[in-house]
C-alpha cells in the first residue's frame, strides 16, 4: 500500500497588487490510500490552496507534490486536465452542475472529455447514478432535484471515473440536516465499502467526524494531525 | 473524438434552442446577409441570361459594317447616313476574306404597309438572301426568298410577327396574302420566328423583309444605286471574329482608297464587343453585391461573436466545471466554436431559404426571369461556415484561457 498523496514543503505565494501573500507555507502531508480525511481551519487558513493543489487545479509556487506517483508540480495545463479526469473527482460546496442538462449528462461529463463512445458514457453514467441511489432520476433537469439530489448527482459524477481521489469541498454546506446525514452516508460507504480516498473539506464537526483523519491547517502550515478512527479496512482495501 | 463532436454539436443545438430569440436576433445578421446575396445573384443572372439571349438573337458569331456619316460644312449625319458602302464591297470581302462563312447587306426605312382596310408603320429591309441565315432567322410559315427573287428583283415578301398581329386578324394565314408597300404589291412568301427585343432594346418582330434589288429600285426610291445600309458577315468559330473584323478594315480601306492619316469611313461592332458591354454592367453589379453581402456578414459575424462573449460570461461556472472535470484547453475551444458555426450555419440555412423565397417571389409579383444556382447556394453556405469560424475563434479562445479556480469561484 503506498501513498496516494505526498506533499514535501509545499508553498503557495499570491501577488495581490504589491502584497505578498504566502497562503501555503512549507506544508508537508502524506495521504494513504483509502484514508479518509477532514481538513478543516478556519477562512483564510490556506486550506483552499491546499485543495486547489491537491485537485490539481493549481500548482505550488515551491515544493513537490506527487499524487499516485506522478510528480504533478509542474505539469502543463492540458496534462494536468488529464490528471484530473483520470484520477480526481470533485465535489463542491454549490454542486456546480451543468444548468438545464440532465442528471445522466451531468453525471456523464468527465466520461465525455475521456472520448469514450456514447453507449459507454449512457452505461457507466448509469450505474454511477445507481450508487448514490438516483436510478429514476436519470432524465430529471438539476432545478426539479432537490440539493441533496443535486449534490448525490455531483457524487455520481466525481465517480463515474473510478478516481483515486475524491475531493469534496464543503459538501453539506447548502444542505439541510437530512440532506447533510445521506451524503455523509454515501461518502463513507464509498470510502468503507469501496476503498476510494476521500478529502473532505467542512467547518462543521460533526461531519467531519465521518472522516477517520482530521487535519486542521493554519497560516498555510498543518496546526494538528490526528487519527480520530480507527479503520481496519482502509489499510487492506486497495484502489 | 466524434462521440465529442456530436455531443458538442447537440448542446450547441440544445443552447440554441433554449434561447431562441436571442439566437434569432444573433443569427438575423447572417440570414439577411445570405438570402439577400441569393435572391439578388439569383436575380442578376436571370437578367445576364436574358440580355445574353437577346445577344444571341442577331445571330450566330455576326458582325455588322455601318457606313460612316456624312459630314456636310461640319454638320455630321446620324451613323450610317453616308453611303460609303456598296453592295460590291460586300461581295468582295465574301472573296478575299476565307474566314468570313457569309456575307449579306441590307438597307432599311420605315414605310406604310397596307393590308386590305388595315395598314401599319413598319420598318421595310431589304436584304440579300444571306441575311436570314446569318441571323438565324426561321420561319413559322413559309420560306425565305432565293437569289433568283434577287436577281429578277420579285416582288415577294417575309413579314414578322409584330406586323402579322397589326395586319391580319387572328389565326388569317399571312402566307398567299397580297400587302402594299408604297402601293408596289408584294405577296408575302413567310412569317418569321419572333425574336423579341434587341439588345438595344427594338422591336426585332415590327419588320418586312424583301430582296435588296426590289427595295432600291422599286420601293426605297434610291438614288445612288448600290450602296447599303449595313453590311453582315459571319464566322465558324466565334474566337475568329476579332481577326475577320481586322481583315474587313483593312480590305474596306484599300478598297475606299483611304490614306493611312484618313479615318475609317465604317464602323465594325462584333457580337463580342456587343457582349462585352453587357457584361461590363453585370460586373460592376456583381461587384456591389459582393459589397453588401461582405458588410451583412461582417455585422452577422461580430452579432455571433457578440452573443458568444456575453455567453462565455454567463457560462464561466460551466467552463470551470468542466475543466475540472478534466476538459483540455482544446475541448472548450471546440465547444465555442462548434457553437459558433451551429449558430451561423443555422443562419446560413435560413438564409438560403429566404433567398429562394425572396427569388421565387420577385419571379412570381414582378415576372423578372431569375436563376438560383447550385453555386451561390453553396457558397452562402461556405461562408456563412467561414464567418462563425473566424468569429467565433476569439471568444471560444477566452473561454478556453480561463483558469479553473477562478472560473469556478464566478459569481
Amino acid at each position: 500500500m503506498g501513498s496516494l498523496i505526498e506533499c514535501e514543503d509545499v508553498w503557495k505565494i499570491y501577488r495581490v497588487g504589491d502584497v505578498e501573500v504566502q497562503a501555503l507555507r512549507g506544508l508537508s502531508l502524506t495521504i494513504a490510500q483509502g484514508e479518509f480525511v477532514a481538513i478543516m481551519g478556519s477562512s483564510g487558513s490556506g486550506k483552499s490552496t491546499l485543495m486547489n493543489i491537491l485537485g490539481c487545479l493549481d500548482q505550488p509556487t515551491k515544493g513537490r507534490y506527487r499524487l499516485n506517483g506522478i510528480e504533478v508540480d509542474n505539469l502543463k495545463p492540458d496534462r494536468l486536465a488529464g490528471i484530473r479526469n483520470q484520477q480526481i473527482g470533485f465535489v463542491f460546496q454549490s454542486f456546480n452542475l451543468i444548468p438545464r442538462t440532465s442528471a445522466l449528462e451531468n453525471a456523464q461529463l468527465p466520461l465525455f472529455y475521456r472520448g469514450l463512445s456514447l453507449k459507454e458514457q449512457r452505461a457507466q453514467a448509469e450505474a454511477a447514478l445507481r450508487r448514490v441511489g438516483l436510478q429514476g432520476r436519470e432524465q430529471h433537469y438539476p432545478t426539479q432535484l432537490s440539493g441533496g439530489q443535486q449534490q448525490r448527482v455531483a457524487i455520481a459524477r466525481a465517480l463515474v471515473t473510478s478516481p483515486s481521489l475524491l475531493l469534496a469541498d464543503e459538501p453539506t454546506g447548502n444542505l439541510d440536516t437530512q440532506s447533510s446525514r445521506e451524503i455523509m452516508k454515501i461518502l463513507e460507504t464509498l470510502n468503507r465499502d469501496e476503498g476510494i480516498t476521500i478529502i473532505l473539506v467542512t467547518h462543521e464537526m460533526d461531519v467531519a467526524a465521518s472522516a477517520a483523519r482530521e487535519i486542521v491547517i493554519k497560516d498555510g502550515q498543518v496546526l494538528s494531525d490526528r487519527v480520530t478512527k480507527a479503520k481496519p479496512t482502509s489499510s487492506t482495501v486497495g484502489v | 473524438m466524434s462521440a465529442f463532436v456530436w455531443l458538442t454539436i447537440l448542446t450547441a443545438l440544445r443552447i440554441l434552442a433554449r434561447n431562441r430569440l436571442r439566437a434569432g436576433l444573433t443569427m438575423l445578421g447572417i440570414v439577411i446577409g445570405v438570402g439577400s446575396v441569393i435572391a439578388m445573384v439569383s436575380i442578376g443572372e436571370g437578367a445576364k441570361r436574358a440580355v445574353q439571349a437577346q445577344i444571341a438573337t442577331m445571330g450566330t458569331n455576326v458582325i455588322v459594317i455601318f457606313p460612316g456619316v456624312t459630314s456636310a460644312s461640319g454638320v455630321r449625319g446620324s451613323q450610317g447616313s453616308a453611303m460609303t458602302l456598296t453592295v460590291s464591297d460586300a461581295l468582295d470581302l465574301k472573296k478575299r476574306i476565307p474566314l468570313l462563312a457569309d456575307t449579306a447587306w441590307a438597307k432599311r426605312d420605315v414605310m406604310q404597309i397596307v393590308y386590305g382596310n388595315r395598314n401599319w408603320n413598319g420598318t421595310i429591309n431589304g436584304v440579300s438572301p444571306s441575311y436570314l441565315t446569318i441571323r438565324d432567322w426561321a420561319f413559322t410559315s413559309g420560306g425565305p426568298f432565293t437569289q433568283t427573287d434577287l436577281d429578277s428583283a420579285a416582288r415577294v415578301a417575309l413579314i414578322g410577327q409584330t406586323v402579322v398581329e397589326n395586319l391580319f386578324e387572328p389565326g388569317e394565314e399571312p402566307v398567299g396574302a397580297v400587302i402594299r408597300i408604297k402601293n408596289v404589291p408584294f405577296r408575302v412568301i413567310g412569317v418569321l420566328v419572333p425574336k423579341g427585343q434587341s439588345a438595344q432594346g427594338a422591336d426585332q418582330d415590327d419588320v418586312v423583309f424583301i430582296p435588296f434589288s426590289t427595295a432600291e429600285r422599286k420601293v426605297f426610291g434610291t438614288s445612288f444605286i448600290g450602296s447599303v445600309g449595313a453590311m453582315f458577315g459571319s464566322t465558324d468559330q466565334v474566337e475568329d471574329l476579332p481577326m475577320a473584323a481586322e481583315q474587313i478594315r483593312e480590305v474596306l480601306r484599300a478598297r475606299h482608297r483611304l490614306q493611312a492619316e484618313q479615318n475609317d469611313d465604317f464602323t465594325i461592332r462584333t457580337q463580342v464587343d456587343i457582349g462585352k458591354v453587357q457584361e461590363g454592367a453585370s460586373e460592376t453589379l456583381t461587384m456591389m453585391l459582393f459589397a453588401v453581402a461582405s458588410v451583412s456578414l461582417l455585422v452577422g459575424g461580430i452579432g455571433i461573436m457578440n452573443i458568444l462573449l456575453v455567453s462565455v460570461t454567463e457560462r464561466t461556472r460551466e467552463i470551470g466545471v468542466r475543466m475540472a472535470v478534466g476538459a483540455k484547453r482544446r475541448h472548450i475551444l471546440m465547444q465555442f466554436l462548434i457553437e459558433a458555426i451551429t449558430l451561423s450555419l443555422v443562419g446560413g440555412v435560413l438564409g438560403i431559404i429566404l433567398g429562394i423565397s425572396g427569388t421565387k417571389l420577385t419571379t412570381l409579383i414582378a415576372g423578372w426571369p431569375t436563376i438560383i444556382s447550385g453555386n451561390v447556394i453553396g457558397v452562402a453556405f461556405l461562408f456563412s461556415l467561414v464567418v462563425g469560424l473566424f468569429f467565433g475563434l476569439y471568444p471560444a479562445n477566452k473561454a478556453s484561457r480561463l483558469n479553473p479556480i477562478e472560473a469556478l469561484r464566478y459569481e
